[in-house]
Formats: structure tokens, C-alpha cells, sequence
């Protein structure tokens, strides 16, 4: 029996969620409602009348003091109703934990609770004259995505009757493995084949499998197993997922004939990663010597490095930008919850420390027409948003760093990067706690969530560019209580020391998971009909390619496996035994006694063949245009500080906890008002001691289209200068690089690929150096290289883009530094040169400039700068710090000035420029790197600068009254009213 | 001088308990551990073995069903390894002598249990609840308050102003009545306001007052003045440097003082 139940605020009670509603159409959609008002529905299945009766008796599902509950319809006084429910299928966190409270309340027996099911929908009930089609709008442009939701919509006529509706999966238990008749197939056929099954193999690839399966021996060994001579659909799946761009970075492993035709040479680039990625690591480490801070660098989930003998920290930044396009709260969800296991999963399990997240949107007032299934930058603004916060808050985890960038390429897919770092013990159980222990034997046991067909071939569809047809399956939605109870029971577990090793399921799920780990102990056998299910239906090969949530997998020693599972079940937890770990060279998967899977290891993890691409590098060449005039340099300067790349991102940042677990040293707004930007965040790890870490970050896709070179080494200057800004010591830092690429391989829908790959050498190149020169080495790190969009004709490539994160550590929080102004009458030291760079700048983009010069690094002069700045602030001697970036020294001084609600006067004579001759826009706005704003009090002044001897530094000025006014050789340029620049800092973005 | 242990409950979405058994310790208390439901369940802790119980912030069940409210009944419904209500140990607990402490998700879960405010000490009906802030938002934020001085309440006692993050989505105050909210007012159940920093004076201007609760209602006690309840994180001012304006100089008294006040009373007998 299916019953709904309705529960809608009680009417003196402010329905704050429906006039949330009413305001989102007006906002998105700027359709005029009178008013919203909210019912929620639960569909109740498996319970009888009384039951029904006394689980409302009893307050179950509502708050006595808050809501009216009825099994008859509350809505009235509508104009239309729309109400929104999930598909079958789709994880509807809520009626999970409704069916828990029902079950509690009503005292059901296991088996009771077995048969209850529960599924929510949420009515939005509307006054106001809108039409039948305003409606529908309203229904599918901002209420309900129809890849996840279904919606039924009611006229006042029609009234409020719905039919009860089950989202129930309806589907047989299918245990059949089906064979793949490969070598029927032409090399037409088998690649048409790859398509139609997102499948993303190359023609390479394809035949690599087909000669594993005729290799001498394969087919006896395969017939002993009781399995046939052809690849069964699982082997199939398995390798794909396995080999998939996503998971083995093949274009980073590619053998990449490099052409630079400025120059007129060619060189042979053997593998980005192991090169350009691990090699610059290995000899920064080396060159470190007793200083290396690494402990585990690429062969884990999360890099780990020593925070204190006795304390490793890891870091792991994620991207999750297919999904994000496609469903934004749930992809965004997921990228968070998901980046959360890495950490989890890192050595023996990490403890979450803290998230960081950077987004990159298409313009949210965007106006132009939508290519066919794009979603309007807005609402995917709005979904990811929403969906971190909900991912890091109810973790748990506080979200201590971020930012957002703005291009218009970005409407062709979002990127989402979402990162965690974790902290473990150096040491524990006589062991160090960053490595794994497992052993041919220990158990294979699953812990967490179930299984679905959600974000079945995630890994292979995020190897694809999107398009019209992109498969809803890879889109779901996370569960963070879930995964909540799961990493409370581990970190007991890991405690106690009952597992041997930990790994998360991600993209492609077991097949991944327990395919990693076996590659340890040299093979795995599992029987996939243990692996719990969220509904029957589901074939073998989806039980082991499904990439649901929450779910981590571990070796389990069989002597700790009883009080492991106990340990789980008292916990709430669901743990399963899947198999054991071998060492019989193969992956070994049954369906009960029904082989399923079997494939050599060695082939499985080394089989891939090596992709053979070549890159071709020529300078793009554009006229600088010249500079205009500008009259009114003081609206020119809140028009910057209001541009999407400057403004205030407090809308977003205050709805994300930056300071649960209690150890925030540095938030993300500082200053008088607590609306001036921090450069990074910083805090204590460990409550009972100063010593903290400083999250920061550097991202600049605006200068790709000059030269990716720079533009990496922008962005890993950026990250270190802006942790050195808040009083890390540069000398004490890590990396991690996450590359954002569009598709970098020649072909007929990608005719640039050459130049596209050369721009990824370049930027690897870029890495090599940069890492070296600042001593960062790059302990973990992530690439996705399909971030382009095909559809209506059209084709949207995003601009090469890099994530450089950089974790720093801090002696001494208490000597950290912000960058508001904090005196009057403080002096004001520039350091760093200014040169001739305004290419890419956000005042290039506003004057729409072309051509011109990209900003370069001076890695051993920035490096010697940090280390002085370091040095006096360790000495006491500054009182604010505040790095140049994006729109410059102007800016910047700006953001210190209302930050600190503290005027200043400043002379551009004092600005240490390359040449002279520098006009006053490119020392207001250009954005050479490597330069820090810093204030120091008067007696102070002299230790400083004699500290900083040697130092490029100028003395711009002082702080002081209400305004900040620059000027040059005593000609005014501006004076603005702090307050003024605080309104247009602020603007923007206030939602 | 008595001693003081105090027990930090967590699990099922509960995150905050880390830095609140931290702050336990820098307030005095002797112990401080921290456990899950699922052991009170088990019956390997026993509430009867300690004096200061908190309840910490967090996503009890990620907020379905409204806050706290899936938990709320969990502790009425579910029986220790006695077969007993866990509720009945927390009464008795109480009945005891103990100290209750609910921050954030705990203050909720007080709330919703019937423990705050407990007009005319009916310990365990639900008179008041905690709703969607006005801005329809979670904000993390900084808000000052101050104590109210005819507080019953042993935590606030000698408390002035205090200053300390909110970090919550459902801070408003609903009572089931006018006359609940004037009871509780008339009491002085209303153990702490959010306050306007000029003034001083419990307001209901945003963002001052986060959430739009009435009165500025921050925090409830009950009448034996041993329950506190509120919305704002005095754990997470736990060091100077976790005050948003410490580099300017700024400094306000720890949230660490208020979880003194409980100590002392109990130290003291």
C-alpha cells in the first residue's frame, strides 16, 4: 500500500524555504509570483494504517510545533502546483533517513524495516497570474532537472489530487554475462562499438584486447576457469574503465613528438608525467635533502607529507566537471563528498582536515541563446554552490580556501575542483601509517553505501567530450550523512587496527578499487552477488563498474574479520565480504559459481598501449593595440573592483562552514567589516599547537591563449606568493597540479589538436622549471583532458586551465599576517618589479585590448622576496600583506584599503618599474607576478628595509583617511572614498 | 573540590565534537571523552560515570526532516543494552545532578527532546523548535552576545558579552505559543541574545541577529539553570587566533568561558 503524507508549516509560521522559491523565479527566471508555499510529501510504502497513524501520532516525519500533517492534500489556495520528485533510481537522501526515523519510532523488526520504503517529493504551491506554459517553465528551468527529477504540474482547477507514486527501480535480478564476439567485428565495427557503449577505447586499444585474448595459453587458462574463449562483457568493461583517460592518463603518458616551428626544431617528450610531474618532484626532493617534507608522492590517493614528526598531512584535489554540467548540486556533491575518501583512503585513512574549492563559470548574467542541453551559467552557479556546501558541511569538513573564475568558454563545460587534506599519524601500530599492509588472504570487504546504476561509466563518459547524448547514468547525488557513519567506523577501525589496507571506490568502482589493491598483493577473487544492492536488476559487470557513493574497499586480515564486522554492525555501518586478495596473477570475479571475470594482472595494469601524439608550437602573434585615455581613473577603479574576477565571492564563501573542527587561524574575509579578501587560509591542525598550515592557490586561464608556459608559471607563483602572503614559509611548501584541458588530440572534430598539445607541453615545461626554481615539489595531482562541448552545430572549448594548490606551513600561527590595512600612518613598501604586462589582465578584458605582453616569472628573484618576507614577518615587522594578482597593484591596494575601512596616499614614482616609461594604467593594473603589498608601522621602517637589503622594494606611501588617493610626481589620478570602493568590491555578486 | 568528566556524544552526523571536547579540557574538566551513540547503545559508556555532558554541532542525519529531529526520536525510541529508552538514562542523568551543554545540531536536539526550555520542568515535551533562519540561508558568521544576568543558567553566570561564530541554517526560535515565548522570557530561559555591537541591546537587524529568532534569542536554559543550549560555537573560540580580527588586535573573552562557568559549578558543588 502506498500512502502519502503531507506536512506543510503551520500557517503562523514563516514559510521561509517557499518564499525562498518565489524570489528564485523572480531572480532566474524573472517570472512575478505572488507567493510560494511549500508541502512535503512522503510516499509511504510498506506500513499499514495504524502504523501510518501512530508514526504521526508520534511526530515521525514532522515538528508538532512547526508543521500540520495530513494524509489529505494541504495545498490550497494555489494558483498551479508543481510537484517534484526524484526518478526511480536516484538517491533520495531524505526518504533514506526517513525510512530509518519510521523504523525507529515504530519499532520495526529488521525484516519489517526491509519491506518500508520511503520516497520524497516536494509540492511548491503558486499565486500569481502565470500561464500554463510559465508554469511548465518554472517546473523544468528552475525547480526540477529532469535527468534526476519527474514533475507533475496541477491548475487551481485541476486541484491537489495526486495519485501515490512509487520511485521504485522495477527490474529482474539479471545474472547473465554476455560474450563480445570482438573479432567478428571490423575495425569500423569496433569502434562503433566503443561509442555505443561509452566505452571510449581507441582503435588501439581494441586491438590490443583482441591479441591478450589470442595470446598463446590465454584461452586454455581462460576454459580452466569455466570461462569462455571470447571477453565477457565485464572484461570488457573492466579494461575500458581501466584504460580510460580518466584513470590511466594516457595523454600524459603519451610518447609526444614536439614541434616548435617558431624555432624550427623537434624533440621526442617521453611521458609529461613521469618527465615533466614526477621528475621535477624527484629532483626538488633530492635536491631538499634533509629538509624533504615528502613522504608518498603518486602512488596513493593523496600525497602525504610530514606536518610535525609525529603528524603527515595528505592533499588531493579532484575535478568533477562532466557531472557538474549535467546535473550542478549533484555533480558538485558528489566531487566533494567523493574528494573527501581520497584522503580516507590515503595510507591506513586519514582524518578530513579541510576542503578547498575553485569553480569556473560562464558569466551568471549571461544573455546569449543556450546550446542544446547546456544549463544557463546561473543555475549552474546556484547547483554547485549548493551542492559543496551541503558536501562540506554536513561532512564536517571545513572549507577553508576558493575562489572563482569567469570566462565565457566556461559555458561549454564548468570546471569544479574540489580538494581535501587529511591527517594521519607518521607512525601507528609500529608502522608508518601512510603505507598499505595487505597480504594474499585478507579479506575483500565493501563499507558504505550501496550499489546502483548511478555513475555507471563515469570514468569512460568523462573521458568523452559532452555531448546531446551524454548518458544520465553518470550523473548522481551524494550522501554525505552516510559516508559520515562509514569514516567514523573506519577511523575506529584504523585505530583498533583491524584492516591492512583502505582505498575509496571512485571512478569505476570495484573493478578500480579492489583492481588497485590487488595489483599489491598480485590478484583478487570476488563473487559480485555478496556486494549489497540498492534494487535488483543490475548485470555483473554493472555490480563491478558501478561508481555509486559513498563506498570505501578494504583488506580485511581474516583473523581481525569478525570484530571488524561486528565493529560495523554495532556502528550502523554496512560492511560485505566480497572475496580475498591472492596472488594468483589474476582478477577474478564470479557471479555465485558463474564466472564473470578473469583477467591477468599484468595485462590489466601494463596492456594499454603507449598513445603516439604530436604537438606543434607556433607563438600566436597579435598587434598591441594601443591604450585609450581615461578620464575618470577613479570609476575605472570601482568598475575593476566590480568586474565578476575581483569582486567579493562572499555570497558564496558565507553559506560554506570555514571553521568546524575549531582550529581557523585565517578565514576567507578579514578586515574591520569582515569583507576584505585573505590570500589564503590558514589553521591549526593539531588544536594543541601553534604550528598551522596556510591553503592557497593560483589559477589564471586568462593568459593561456598567449602562452600556457606563463600561464602555469602564473599560477604557481600565485599560489606561493598568496601562502607567503599570509606568513608561510616559503621553504616549507607542497603542490599539487590539477590540469583542466580541452581535447589535445588531432582529429576530424578536433583539427587544432596539435597546437592544443603543444600548449600542454608547454605548460608541463612551465611545471618542470617552476617547481624546481620555488623548491614545490608536486606530491599529488589530477588531469581531465576532454573538457569540451559538442551540440546545435556548436563547439565550446574551454581555455587550458591549471589548478596549482600549494599548502604551506606556518611555524607560527600567531605571527600570520591579513591584508587590511590596520594603522594610519603605516608606510606602504611595493616589492617586485613592475613591467610592461597587461595581456590577459582583467584591465586588458576590460578596455577589450588586444595583443601585448604576458606577465613573466622571475622565479630566483620572487623566491629570494618570499624569503624576506618570511623573515620580517617572522620578526614582527609587518602589520598587513597583500599579493598583486588579478587586476594589480591598483586593486590590491584597493581590497587592503576596505579591508581595513583605512584610507592611503600613494605615489606611482615609488613603483619599482622595469625601464621607466610605463604609462599609469600598466602600473596601475598590469599583473606582473612576483609582487606583494605590505605595510609597515614607522619604527619598524628601518629593521625593515634593512632586513629586506638587496630587495626590490619601493615605498609607495601611507595609510590615512578616508580615501585612497593615488597620484604621480604630484598629479592627482584618483581619490576615492573607501566606502565607494567597499560598495563596488561588494556589488556584484550581492544575491 | 569535586571532580569534573565530561562526555561528548557523537555519531550520525555529528562533527563538531573533536574541538568541543578540546575546549572540555582548556574549560578544566578533568575528562573529556568523546563517544558515539552506537556505544551508549551498546552499553559501553554509561551516562551515570560523568557529570558534564555535551552535545556538540553537526549534521545529525543531514538535517532531514528538519534538524535534530531524526535524533531526537532515535534517543526516545532506542533502549540501552538494558533494554531501557536511552532517554530515561538521560533523565536520569539530568534528575542526577548533571550538567547539559547542546551547541549548534546539540541545542536542536535539546530543543526538540522537550529539554530546553521545559516550562514549569516537563522535561520531555517539545514546546519550542528551531527553524529556517529568515535569509533562508547557512551562514557562517561572527555575532555578539550578551548574557542575560537574571539567567538562571550556571554556564553564563558572570558573563557579560561574548562574541563567537554562528555556523547554522535553522537558528530561529519558534515557540508553540506567545504565551511559551513570554513564560520563557519572564523566567529568564533566555540565556543568552544575539546583540547589536553598538548598542549592546538584543536585536533583530541582519546580520546581527543571524537568524531572525525573536527577541535575539541565542540560548536557552531550562529552570534549574543546568541546561544550556545555543546557537553559536563557543567551542570553535577555542585560541585567539580563531577570532576573526586577531591580526587587528582584537580580542574578546574565549568561548572557553562559558564552558567554565559549567566546570565551576561542579567543582564546586
Amino acid at each position: 500500500m502506498l500512502v502519502r503524507i503531507h506536512v506543510a508549516v503551520k500557517p503562523h509560521v514563516t514559510d521561509t524555504p517557499g518564499r525562498k522559491a518565489a524570489a528564485s523565479v523572480k531572480s532566474a527566471l524573472g517570472l512575478a509570483v505572488d507567493s510560494a508555499r511549500i508541502v512535503k510529501v512522503f510516499t509511504v510504502q510498506g506500513l499499514d494504517d495504524a502504523q501510518i497513524a501512530l508514526a504521526m501520532e508520534r511526530g515521525a516525519l514532522h515538528d508538532p510545533v512547526l508543521h500540520d500533517v495530513s494524509l489529505a492534500p494541504l495545498a490550497r489556495d494555489f494558483d498551479w502546483l508543481i510537484e517534484v520528485g526524484f526518478r526511480p533510481g536516484v538517491t533520495d537522501n531524505e526518504g533514506r533517513t526517513a525510512r530509518e526515523t519510521l523504523a525507529v519510532v515504530l519499532g520495526l523488526s529488521r525484516e519489517q524495516a526491509g519491506r518500508l520504503a520511503v520516497y520524497t517529493s516536494t509540492q511548491y504551491l503558486l499565486a500569481g497570474g502565470l500561464t500554463a506554459r510559465e508554469a511548465r517553465r518554472i517546473a523544468t528551468d528552475l525547480l526540477a532537472n529532469e535527468l534526476i527529477q519527474r514533475f507533475e504540474i496541477r491548475s487551481a482547477a485541476e486541484g491537489p489530487d495526486i495519485a501515490p507514486r512509487a520511485a521504485e527501480v522495477h527490474a529482474e535480478g539479471v545474472s547473465e554475462v554476455a560474450t563480445i564476439d570482438i573479432f567478428a567485428m571490423s575495425d569500423g565495427e569496433l569502434l562503433e562499438f566503443s561509442k555505443a557503449n561509452t566505452l571510449a577505447l581507441s582503435l588501439a586499444e581494441l586491438h590490443a584486447i583482441k591479441a591478450y585474448y589470442t595470446r598463446p595459453g590465454v584461452r586454455e587458462s581462460r576454459a580452466a576457469m569455466g570461462l569462455p574463449p571470447l571477453p565477457t562483457d565485464a572484461e570488457i568493461e573492466m579494461l575500458a574503465q581501466t584504460w580510460s583517460e580518466h584513470c590511466k592518463h594516457k595523454i600524459f603518458n603519451a610518447r609526444i613528438t614536439y614541434r616548435d616551428e617558431d624555432a624550427g626544431t623537434e624533440e621526442v617528450v617521453d611521458s609529461l608525467f613521469k618527465t615533466c610531474i614526477a621528475g621535477s618532484t624527484r629532483e626538488v626532493r633530492a635536491a631538499k635533502g634533509e629538509n624533504d617534507l615528502c613522504l608518498s608522492v603518486f602512488k596513493d590517493n593523496a600525497g602525504v607529507f610530514k606536518f610535525t614528526d609525529e603528524v603527515a598531512a595528505c592533499v588531493k584535489m579532484e575535478t568533477h566537471n562532466s557531472p557538474s554540467a549535467l546535473d550542478p548540486y549533484g555533480g558538485a556533491l558528489t566531487g566533494i563528498v567523493g574528494v573527501n575518501r581520497d584522503p580516507m583512503g590515503t595510507g591506513m585513512g586519514a582524518e578530513l582536515l579541510c576542503n578547498t574549492d575553485v569553480f569556473c563559470f560562464a558569466s551568471p548574467f549571461f544573455e546569449g541563446e543556450l546550446p542544446p542541453r547546456l544549463l544557463h551559467p546561473r543555475r549552474v552557479l546556484e547547483g554547485v554552490r549548493e551542492g559543496v556546501e551541503h558536501g562540506g558541511n554536513k561532512s564536517g569538513v571545513p572549507t577553508v580556501n576558493g575562489s572563482i573564475v569567469f570566462d565565457e568558454r566556461f559555458l561549454g563545460k564548468p570546471l569544479v575542483y574540489c580538494g581535501t587534506l587529511g591527517v594521519l599519524p607518521v607512525m601507528q601500530h609500529g608502522r608508518p601509517a601512510y603505507e598499505k599492509y595487505h597480504k594474499p588472504g585478507d579479506a575483500v570487504v565493501m563499507v558504505g553505501g550501496r550499489i546502483g546504476k548511478d555513475g555507471i561509466h563515469g570514468a569512460t563518459f568523462s573521458s568523452e567530450e559532452l555531448h546531446e547524448g551524454s548518458p544520465a547514468t553518470a550523473v548522481q547525488i551524494g550522501d554525505p550523512i552516510t559516508q559520515r557513519k562509514a569514516y567514523d567506523f573506519l577511523m575506529r577501525a584504523r585505530d583498533l587496527g583491524l584492516y591492512s589496507a583502505i582505498t575509496d571506490n571512485g571512478a569505476g568502482g570495484l573493478s578500480s578499487s579492489v583492481g588497485e589493491m590487488a595489483g599489491q598483493t598480485g590478484g583478487a577473487r570476488i563473487d559480485l552477488s555478496k556486494a549489497p544492492l540498492k534494487y535488483p536488476g543490475l548485470r555483473p559487470w554493472e555490480v563491478l563498474l558501478s561508481e555509486a557513493q559513498e563506498r570505501m574497499s578494504l583488506a580485511v586480515p581474516q583473523d581481525k574479520l569478525p570484530e571488524f564486522l561486528r565493529l560495523a554492525g554495532e556502528m550502523d555501518v554496512e560492511a560485505s565480504v566480497l572475496g580475498e586478495f591472492t596472488d594468483s596473477g589474476y582478477f577474478h570475479a564470479t557471479w555465485g559459481e558463474t564466472p564473470v571475470c578473469c583477467l591477468d594482472m599484468d595485462f590489466l595494469h601494463d596492456g594499454v598501449p603507449q598513445m603516439e601524439l604530436s604537438a606543434a608550437w607556433k607563438t600566436p602573434r597579435c598587434e598591441a593595440s594601443g591604450l585609450p585615455e581615461v578620464a575618470d581613473q577613479g570609476g575605472l577603479l570601482r568598475t575593476m573592483l566590480g568586474r565578476l574576477n575581483i569582486c567579493s565571492k562572499e555570497y558564496v564563501v558565507r553559506q560554506y562552514d570555514h571553521e568546524v573542527q575549531g582550529g581557523s587561524a585565517i578565514k576567507p574575509f578579514v578586515g574591520v567589516k569582515l569583507d576584505g579578501p585573505a590570500d589564503a587560509g590558514v589553521i591549526r591542525p593539531v588544536l594543541g599547537l601553534e604550528r598551522g598550515l596556510a591553503v592557497s592557490h593560483g589559477i589564471c586561464p586568462k593568459f593561456s591563449d598567449f602562452d600556457t608556459y606563463w600561464m602555469m608559471a602564473g599560477a604557481m607563483d600565485e599560489a606561493v606568493r598568496n601562502a607567503v602572503a599570509v606568513g608561510a614559509d616559503p621553504d616549507q611548501m607542497v603542490g599539487v597540479d590539477n590540469f583542466c584541458w580541452c581535447d589535445p588530440v588531432q582529429s576530424e572534430k578536433t583539427p587544432d589538436g596539435a597546437y592544443k598539445l603543444a600548449q600542454l607541453v608547454r605548460a608541463n615545461r612551465a611545471l618542470a622549471h617552476f617547481a624546481k626554481a620555488f623548491g614545490v615539489p608536486c606530491i599529488s595531482g589530477k588531469d581531465s583532458m576532454k573538457n569540451d562541448y559538442t551540440g546545435g552545430g556548436t563547439k565550446i572549448s574551454i581555455p587550458p586551465t591549471v589548478l596549482f594548490s600549494a599548502v604551506g606551513i606556518v611555524p607560527d600561527v600567531n605571527k600570520c599576517l591579513t591584508s587590511d590595512f590596520k594603522r594610519p600612518d603605516e608606510r606602504i613598501y611595493l616589492l617586485g618589479t613592475t613591467w610592461d604586462e597587461l595581456a590577459g589582465s582583467e584591465l586588458w578584458q576590460e578596455l577589450k585590448l588586444a595583443g601585448g605582453n604576458v606577465p613573466h616569472v622571475d622565479a630566483l628573484s620572487a623566491l629570494s622576496r618570499y624569503r624576506a618576507l618570511f623573515k620580517a614577518a617572522q620578526a614582527g615587522l609587518i602589520s598587513a600583506a597583500h599579493d598583486c594578482s588579478d587586476g594589480g597593484l591598483a586593486v590590491a591596494l584597493a581590497e587592503m584599503a576596505l579591508g581595513g575601512r583605512l584610507g592611503c596616499s600613494v605615489d606611482l614614482a615609488a613603483v619599482p618599474q622595469a625601464g621607466g616609461g610605463l604609462v599609469d594604467l600598466v602600473l596601475l593594473y598590469a599583473e606582473s607576478h612576483s609582487r606583494l603589498l605590505v605595510t609597515v608601522p614607522e619604527n619598524r621602517a628601518e629593521e625593515f628595509e634593512r632586513l629586506c637589503n638587496g630587495q626590490i622594494l619601493g615605498l609607495l606611501g601611507r595609510t590615512g583617511g578616508h580615501e585612497v588617493r593615488i597620484g604621480r610626481q604630484g598629479r592627482a589620478l584618483l581619490s576615492e572614498p573607501v566606502e565607494a570602493l567597499a560598495r563596488a568590491f561588494c556589488g556584484t555578486l550581492a544575491w | 573540590m569535586n571532580q569534573v568528566a565530561s562526555l561528548v556524544i557523537t555519531g550520525y552526523g555529528t562533527n563538531c565534537h573533536k574541538e568541543s571536547a578540546h575546549a572540555a579540557k582548556l574549560a578544566g574538566a578533568d575528562r573529556a571523552d568523546v563517544v558515539f551513540f552506537s556505544d551508549l547503545c551498546a552499553g559501553r559508556v554509561r551516562l551515570s560515570d560523568y557529570n558534564l555532558l555535551i552535545f556538540p554541532g553537526g549534521f545529525l542525519d543531514g538535517d532531514d526532516l528538519g534538524s535534530a529531529q531524526a535524533a531526537a526520536l532515535r534517543w526516545r525510541y532506542m533502549t540501552d543494552a538494558d533494554g531501557r529508552a536511552l532517554v530515561e538514562d538521560l533523565k536520569t542523568f539530568f534528575d542526577d545532578g548533571g550538567l547539559i551543554l547542546g551547541i549548534c545540531n546539540g541545542f536542536q536536539l535539546l530543543v526538540k527532546l522537550g529539554m530546553l526550555p521545559a516550562l514549569g520542568g516537563d522535561y520531555f515535551t517539545r514546546t519550542a523548535s528551531l527553524s529556517n533562519n529568515d535569509s533562508a540561508r547557512f551562514e557562517d558568521r561572527w555575532v555578539h552576545l550578551r548574557a542575560n544576568p537574571a539567567s538562571p543558567c550556571v554556564f553564563t553566570k558572570g558573563l557579560d558579552r561574548l562574541y563567537l561564530p554562528v555556523r547554522h541554517g535553522e537558528g530561529k526560535m519558534v515557540f508553540e505559543s506567545e504565551a511559551a515565548q513570554r513564560a520563557v522570557v519572564d523566567a529568564g530561559l533566555a540565556a543568552l541574545s544575539y546583540v547589536h555591537p553598538e548598542t549592546g541591546e538584543p536585536t533583530m537587524e541582519y546580520p546581527y541577529n543571524p537568524n531572525g529568532s525573536p527577541l535575539g534569542i541565542a540560548g536557552l536554559t531550562d529552570p534549574s539553570g543546568r541546561i544550556l543550549g545555543l546557537m553559536p560555537h563557543p567551542e570553535a573560540f577555542n585560541h585567539p587566533t580563531n577570532h576573526p580580527n586577531w591580526t587587528r588586535g582584537a580580542s574578546d573573552p574565549l568561548g572557553i568561558s562559558l564552558i567554565e562557568g559549567g566546570v565551576r559549578f561542579l567543582k564546586d558543588g
